[in-house]
């Protein structure tokens, strides 16, 4: 029960927070309402989710496409995500293993120099990156953006997965090894399913961290075709037509937001896991 | 070095031009009002606070308060950055102006008349959850028999945190201040995305946006790779040393204990 000494903390809280609900609120109102006052829609229509069926989204008054389809962003979006998830949970489980597992020379100057990397600000390598994608003919492609993400996740990535093979106890693999499983075998059959979760926070960080990513596109994709929800939310907001129907802009944004809030709210757990480990952006 | 990719030698022309540069004065002085002030009211002051407050109330009222604190972090920035350029636009419809409207007061086009608050809040909206997190660990894994020793010598909620509480999360504290100085004075997506350094003459402009503003959006097609990258030095060499300062100060070494049965 909510005892009347919690009471005011309880209300203070809420004062606190209450920005966080009016925010989402207010998008919430824009998708499904021809104007907003504060956050109480006006005239509510569904005309603002009217993309859908053929995924352009018009501008008013002419005919001229000046978005790219709504659909192939979504696909590229969904194609740089789970490629950028998948890779991270192949190489993260294979190096945590081994730097759990293994004693090799250099082992300390490597969790040391990831351990840096990951505190490593992403903007100081944006110009040598931009030259070597440039050299490397990846500019301006979903492959560049991709390799750039999963290699700058990688750090955090090893030091989860290495955290979770740690807490698998030894007895139990050498058991699987006394009984004749090779080293492969023991990680594949013994080992990893019981670092499941360590796996889903993987996978988790790493779709999530693709399917957000802005100042990547923003910098290294120039033709629409390569687009994702980040970079078309971006130039509805900023845009020459921005002034035009922010209830498109929020329905666009409201898609864009589906898979976050599935993850918010069915794994939560594994986003705290994310968050100590230490992403800490700002 | 601009888009022809032509290397010239020169020497230490670049970091030369940052001293005499009157533009990154002000962004320098704009980084540390923007750090110091982010840092001390959300990253570490909110969060704090949260902390505290969500702890000692019903566990299940704290969590739900927790959860939607950590909303904004992931959401993505790009939709975070736009629903906060609508509250705050000038028009009296608006979310800011029409609760404002609420108590008599006249519209205020925010994002020029006051952009250093929205800069600040949006940033903290998104960093309190970091410390939020961590000081609610620290706070959780504190015996209960410290607090109920007290209760029984009679202190009262606020002696309590005063007293045991805000001690023994001393580390914590100080992590969480060292770790997010650096990733506030790297930080500029969503500057980039509120103001663009703007209104005017680099209002808002911060170290890391100006880096990336000179690199890759210059206007008139005048590109400064080279002066960019050597602003950008000036953060990773920051980075370094405060790396080094965590290592010692934090014992991460401990972390990294060799395996002990070995194959």
């Amino acid at each position: 029960m909510v005892s009347r000494k919690h009471l005011p903390w309880i209300v203070f809280m809420a004062l606190l927070t209450l920005p966080i609900v009016l925010l989402y609120a207010l998008l919430f109102a824009q998708s499904v309402s021809e104007e907003v006052v504060g956050i109480l829609p006006v005239n509510l229509t569904l005309s603002n989710w009217e993309f859908l069926k053929d995924g352009n989204i018009r501008v008013p008054g002419t005919t001229t496409q000046y978005y790219p389809n709504v659909y192939s962003v979504t696909l590229n979006t969904l194609a740089l995500a789970l490629t950028v998830a998948f890779l991270e949970l192949v190489f993260s489980s294979l190096a945590g293993y081994a730097i759990s597992r293994y004693k090799f020379r250099g082992r300390s100057a490597f969790l040391a120099l990831a351990l840096v990397l990951h505190s490593f600000p992403g903007i100081t390598l944006l110009i040598a990156l931009f030259y070597i994608l440039n050299v490397m003919g990846l500019y301006d492609t979903l492959l560049g953006v991709i390799i750039i993400k999963v290699a700058l996740d990688m750090p955090l990535d090893i030091w989860i997965m290495k955290g979770f093979f740690d807490g698998v106890s030894w007895d139990m693999e050498m058991s699987a090894l006394v009984d004749g499983c090779s080293r492969l075998q023991a990680w594949w059959k013994v080992v990893m399913p019981n670092v499941r979760n360590g796996l889903m926070t993987v996978l988790i960080f790493g779709f999530l961290s693709g399917w957000s990513e802005f100042i990547y596109i923003l910098t290294f994709i120039s033709s629409q075709d390569y687009w994702t929800f980040s970079m078309l939310v971006y130039a509805l907001t900023t845009g020459e037509y921005s002034y035009i129907n922010p209830g498109v802009t929020s329905a666009v944004a409201i898609i864009y937001m589906i898979p976050v809030i599935l993850f918010f709210l069915f794994a939560q757990q594994y986003l705290l896991r994310i968050q100590i480990a230490g992403k800490g952006v700002t | 070095m601009d888009y022809s990719f032509q290397w010239n030698w020169v020497g230490l022309q670049n970091y030369a031009q940052m001293l005499s540069d009157p533009i990154a004065g002000k962004v320098f002085n704009n980084t540390l009002l923007y750090v110091f002030s982010t840092l001390t009211f959300f990253n570490v002051g909110a969060a704090l606070v949260i902390s505290l407050i969500t702890v000692h109330i019903p566990e299940r009222v704290g969590q739900g308060y927790r959860a939607l604190w950590l909303l904004p972090r992931i959401t993505p920035s790009t939709v975070y950055a736009l629903l906060w350029l609508w509250a705050v636009r000038q028009d009296p419809t608006a979310l800011f102006n029409w609760i404002l409207g609420f108590f008599g007061m006249e519209p205020v086009n925010w994002l020029h008349k006051h952009p250093w608050p929205i800069v600040i809040l949006v940033n903290g909206f998104v960093g309190a959850s970091f410390g939020m997190i961590i000081f609610t660990a620290a706070l959780k894994s504190i015996p209960a028999d410290y607090i109920r020793a007290a209760r029984v010598d009679g202190a009262s909620t606020f002696q309590i945190i005063r007293h045991i509480e805000l001690p023994l999360i001393k580390w914590p504290l100080m992590f969480v201040t060292a770790y997010q100085t650096l990733s506030l004075l790297t930080s500029y997506e969503y500057i980039l995305l509120v103001t663009n350094g703007g209104p005017g003459y680099y209002t808002t402009e911060v170290w890391a946006l100006y880096s990336y503003h000179l690199a890759f959006a210059q206007y008139g097609g005048i590109v400064k790779f080279g002066y960019g990258a050597a602003l950008a030095t000036v953060l990773v060499i920051l980075g370094l040393v405060l790396s080094i300062v965590y290592w010692r100060v934090f014992r991460l070494k401990e972390l990294m204990i060799e395996p002990k049965i070995e194959v």
